[in-house]
């Protein structure tokens, strides 16, 4: 069993949940950027959690099916088609040999996850099958998907009987065009003067079309660092910190005029001062917005984010549940 | 002398890194000092094989854990380090049990040459090479005394990190003689695989190809990364640095670089390396004698 890709989209990039464990060696996690939606995938074709899909993001691939298989899409609004036909998303769908899948414009959201029964199945590279496109390692050849490319699945045994299945509406996350991400302020804040943090609060920013797996850019505000003498190591600008280590989805302003989150893909570490860090929960979120959407960020305590990371582990639980 | 060297530091800054990591900023300054503090601490920390720890992840004068908040309630985590701290982050009679490795350098090679000379609009001196702005604003009468205070004395590993394999190297003399340059003021889009640079007061090893804001100044022939682990100093994990090594950048010419290149590409090249067991606080006491004393380690057979 086969896919075979006759057109790569923009960006489509085999993910699983990604590389842990490596950090220490400058190795960020890369995986699914929205991992709400990769998971469900793999629950509505019934694979093991952490079984490989693809990403794809604003603009999808034409891939045809060499054998009948099991799939669901899930994540943003980029209506699938089967054969030239509208197919539904967040449900289990059949397709057989020789289908194609395509996909219409981008509604909403930015990032689709395809699942299909059985895995991707590419080598394993350091435990995980993610693609690292910063530098190109791991997933299909280091890279995202061109044509002519063929991947493998992996054995799954008959899934018939999950056909039709579909998450609850009320589950599944509809994304606007607008986006509150929630942030916990620290790290390096104290660079920042204290209006200079109120304002990167209360701006509404946009999301700059440098918005990708490594980090997303945003415009809309003018922050300022305090005034110091610059600490030994630390290089003379105002932004420069002694280099440091950057945690997933932290927050950057290189310049003061453009907040960069750090995402899946991004260096794990170097010498602008950090900010903040987006909750784990809310990466998903932020991965579903695209370039000119707006993001407000909001400052949360630790409490309020592990919260929603345990409704958000609850959640997943039912729907797990609702599908086996 | 080591009490001193604790009390001289300011209170670390705990905090969050969202809901999955706990950041810890020792100092802001960097000194060797606050760097061994970090790898003693994370040492310890390691030793300790907390469940719900994934990631640690020693920097230069902070430190940071990538935590399963599910399993290990962040505020645990940070209890624990500040007691770790107390009984491991002072220095005094700290061992180090690390390796000094011989790296081959060709400084002024015609590559990173070349990559420096295409992005002078992004440079604080378009006038003069990397190399010879970073001597002046350094006090140098000129670039080669320059290049010999680089590769005199030895460098301590004290973070990996940025992309996979990349080595932030801190050399290990007192802090009048070391040298401090500004980053780019953009950052270039091309810097070559192996790039020699130097940016705030740390030297590094480019260990893949790619964008980069530090100081170039010339080229290593032996990788750093080795992703398909060919070459046997890569037996056991695709990235050769680790924090604590101490390197000694040496300078070599166009031949051995090329001898060496050679050696890489049929896999067969080593590092020469030697066991050593590294006493922080004999470094901080007399750092030149004792970087002596680590070559002949390294040298000596």
């Amino acid at each position: 069993m086969a896919i075979k890709v006759n057109k790569p989209g923009l960006l489509t990039t085999v993910q699983d949940t990604g590389r842990f464990g490596e950090y220490d060696i400058g190795m960020p996690p890369s995986g699914a950027m929205d991992v709400f939606s990769y998971q469900v995938g793999n629950y509505l074709v019934g694979n093991e959690d952490g079984a490989a899909g693809l990403e794809i993001t604003y603009f999808g691939p034409e891939l045809e099916f060499t054998e009948d298989a099991v799939i669901a899409i899930t994540g943003a609004e980029l209506p699938p088609k089967i054969n030239g036909e509208e197919a539904p998303t967040w449900e289990t769908l059949a397709v057989e040999a020789g289908d194609v899948l395509t996909f219409d414009y981008l509604k909403n959201g930015a990032r689709s996850y395809l699942a299909v029964a059985g895995g991707v199945d590419v080598p394993e590279f350091l435990h995980s099958r993610s693609t690292y496109t910063l530098i190109g390692l791991g997933g299909h050849e280091g890279r995202a998907l061109q044509e002519g490319d063929e991947l493998k699945v992996g054995e799954a045994g008959d899934r018939s009987d999950r056909v039709g299945m579909a998450v609850a509406d009320e589950q599944v996350p509809k994304f606007g065009k607008e986006a509150e991400i929630r942030v916990i302020i620290g790290l390096a804040s104290y660079r920042l003067t204290e209006e200079s943090l109120r304002t990167f609060l209360d701006t509404e920013w946009t999301v700059t079309p440098d918005a990708n797996r490594v980090g997303y850019r945003y415009r809309g505000g003018e922050l300022e660092f305090v005034e110091r003498e610059q600490p030994a190591g630390a290089g003379s600008d105002p932004a420069n910190v002694v280099d440091l280590g950057y945690p997933v989805g932290s927050i950057q302003v290189p310049g003061g005029v453009e907040p960069i989150v750090l995402l899946n893909d991004a260096v794990t570490g170097g010498g602008y001062a950090t900010i903040g860090t987006v909750i784990s929960v809310d990466r998903d979120r932020l991965a579903q917005t695209k370039t000119n959407d707006k993001t407000r960020f909001r400052s949360v305590d630790l409490a309020e984010a592990l919260k929603a990371r345990e409704e958000r582990r609850q959640q997943m639980a039912e729907i797990k549940q609702a599908l086996s | 002398m080591s009490r001193e060297a604790q009390t001289e530091l300011p209170e670390a800054r705990y905090s969050y890194g969202g809901d999955e990591f706990v950041f810890v900023e020792l100092a802001e300054g960097m000194s060797l000092k606050v760097n061994f503090r970090a790898m003693a601490i994370t040492n310890r920390l390691r030793e300790e094989n907390l469940e719900g720890v994934m990631d640690i992840c020693p920097s230069n004068a902070s430190y940071m854990v990538r935590v399963d908040p599910d399993v290990l309630h962040p505020d645990d985590l940070i209890s624990r380090l500040k007691e770790i701290d107390e009984e491991a982050g002072d220095i005094a009679g700290f061992e180090l049990p690390t390796r000094v490795v011989d790296v081959p350098v060709m400084m002024e090679d015609p590559w990173t040459h070349e990559a420096l000379m295409r992005f002078r609009d992004r440079h604080q001196d378009p006038d003069a090479t990397d190399l010879e702005y970073s001597a002046r604003i350094n006090g140098y009468d000129n670039k080669d005394d320059f290049i010999a205070a680089l590769l005199g004395s030895p460098w301590l590993v004290t973070m990996i990190g940025f992309v996979p394999g990349l080595p932030w190297c801190y050399q290990l003399v007192p802090p009048e003689e070391q040298v401090e340059v500004p980053k780019y003021v953009r950052p270039r889009t091309f810097t070559p695989e192996r790039a020699f640079g130097f940016g705030g007061g740390f030297a590094v090893i480019y260990s893949v190809q790619g964008a980069g804001g530090y100081q170039l100044y010339g080229l290593a022939p032996a990788p750093v990364l080795d992703v398909k682990q060919e070459l046997k100093d890569f037996e056991d994990s695709i990235v050769f640095p680790k924090p604590g090594d101490i390197f000694n950048y040496r300078g070599i010419d166009r031949e051995e670089f090329d001898e060496i290149r050679a050696r890489v590409e049929d896999k067969t090249f080593e590092y020469r390396t030697r066991p050593f067991t590294f006493h922080p606080d004999r470094s901080l006491e007399d750092p030149h004698g004792y970087n002596k004393e680590i070559l002949g380690v390294l040298y000596g057979d």
